[in-house]
């Protein structure tokens, strides 16, 4: 009952490419590119998360039913997080008749109609 | 392994089995995934537990960017990378761990779960020093709080979710360097074999879990908004 048994190799591959891709996002995280810089830092999580689920968790090689588990974690986290976000990230799209920006962004001080981050405003440098 | 199969048959009357395998299943396999589908089904509601954390992160990062970029300027991102790269490290001497004990390597099985605990150890000493400084700057939520500039308050919320979201994963990371040390007990005592190591792969799968947690806790805690403090 030995399971699949990956190569020791496959192993030090995945932890290399682990490796590399925290160098990346770390290099990344000193480059300005304006509002891309949060997506590019999450993609890579993602993309690191992805392989250590795969291969140091043994889920390519799991059957059918332990897959559908795994799919279903990141099924309702998607739920939470994403249909949480249509309603705060939209907040600022919309602008009512009295002229006000969206009613979200009332707590900001800066730049209350664009949903973009305050980081990349000009203010933010201090 | 043959003797303790038959003395364990003896104490049964006729049927023999496999010593590990609980009379509720009908194989060693599907004994295994039945465990293997429990750990996931627990990890499901550690990813919705963390993630409430995570959407708390990303509301208040809406509401305050302005807070979010200058506190998290705060962290030191050395010591973040260098702890990234350790638990990455633990994730890889415990997916050596699992496949030590699937090809029936006692000892080797013993020393990969020591090092997986001894960086799991790291981390956390590493995790000491960096609050250790929070306190020292008044970093810490509560009336000692202290932040320069006008969004100290937003910035008291930015260091509340860090201790909640950092203080939650070194809690799990406690709690799994407590589960390591009875695998590698339970691995000296040579329990395992490649027809039954369920538990070393089940609480591998608990320690991975731990690490990819970290992996987004990283970019979302230490590199937030800091290219455009450089630009």
């Amino acid at each position: 009952m030995a399971g699949h048994i990956s190569p020791k190799s496959s192993y030090y591959a995945i932890f290399s490419a682990l490796m590399v891709l925290t160098g990346v996002t770390v290099a990344v995280a000193f480059v300005n590119l304006g509002s891309c810089n949060f997506p590019v830092a999450i993609g890579i999580a993602i993309t690191k998360a992805t392989l250590v689920i795969l291969f140091f968790m043994h889920a390519k090689y799991s059957s059918q039913l332990t897959k559908l588990f795994v799919g279903t974690a990141f099924f309702f986290l998607v739920i939470l997080l994403g249909l949480s976000l249509t309603d705060y990230l939209t907040r600022g799209l919309r602008t009512y008749p009295g002229g006000a920006g969206g009613a979200g962004y009332g707590v900001r001080s800066a730049a209350p109609a664009t949903p973009a981050r305050g980081g990349a405003s000009p203010g933010a440098a201090h | 392994m043959s003797d303790a199969l038959a003395a364990h048959a003896g104490a049964h009357g006729a049927h023999a089995h496999h010593p590990d395998l609980q009379h509720h299943f009908d194989t060693l396999e599907q004994q295994h995934e039945a465990a293997t589908l429990g750990m996931w089904l627990f990890l499901i509601t550690e990813v919705l537990f963390f993630g409430g954390l995570f959407l708390a992160y990303m509301l208040y990062r809406i509401w305050y960017p302005q807070a979010w970029a200058e506190a998290s300027l705060e962290l030191d991102i050395v010591l973040g990378a260098v702890n990234t790269a350790v638990l990455i490290g633990s994730s890889l001497t415990m997916a050596l761990a699992v496949r030590a004990a699937q090809t029936g390597q006692q000892r080797a099985t013993v020393v990969w779960i020591l090092l997986t605990m001894a960086l799991g150890l790291t981390f956390l000493v590493i995790k000491y020093f960096e609050y250790a400084e929070k306190f020292e700057h008044h970093h810490v939520p509560g009336p000692t709080f202290h932040f320069e500039g006008p969004n100290a308050g937003p910035a008291q919320i930015y260091f509340s979710l860090y201790f909640l979201m950092t203080g939650l994963h070194a809690t799990h990371m406690l709690i799994g360097f407590g589960i390591m040390a009875v695998i590698a007990w339970m691995a000296h005592k040579k329990r395992f074999t490649p027809e039954w190591y369920t538990p070393v792969e089940v609480s591998g799968l608990y320690w991975h879990f731990v690490d990819i947690v970290w992996i987004f806790l990283f970019p979302l805690l230490y590199l937030a908004d800091r290219a455009h403090h450089f630009a």
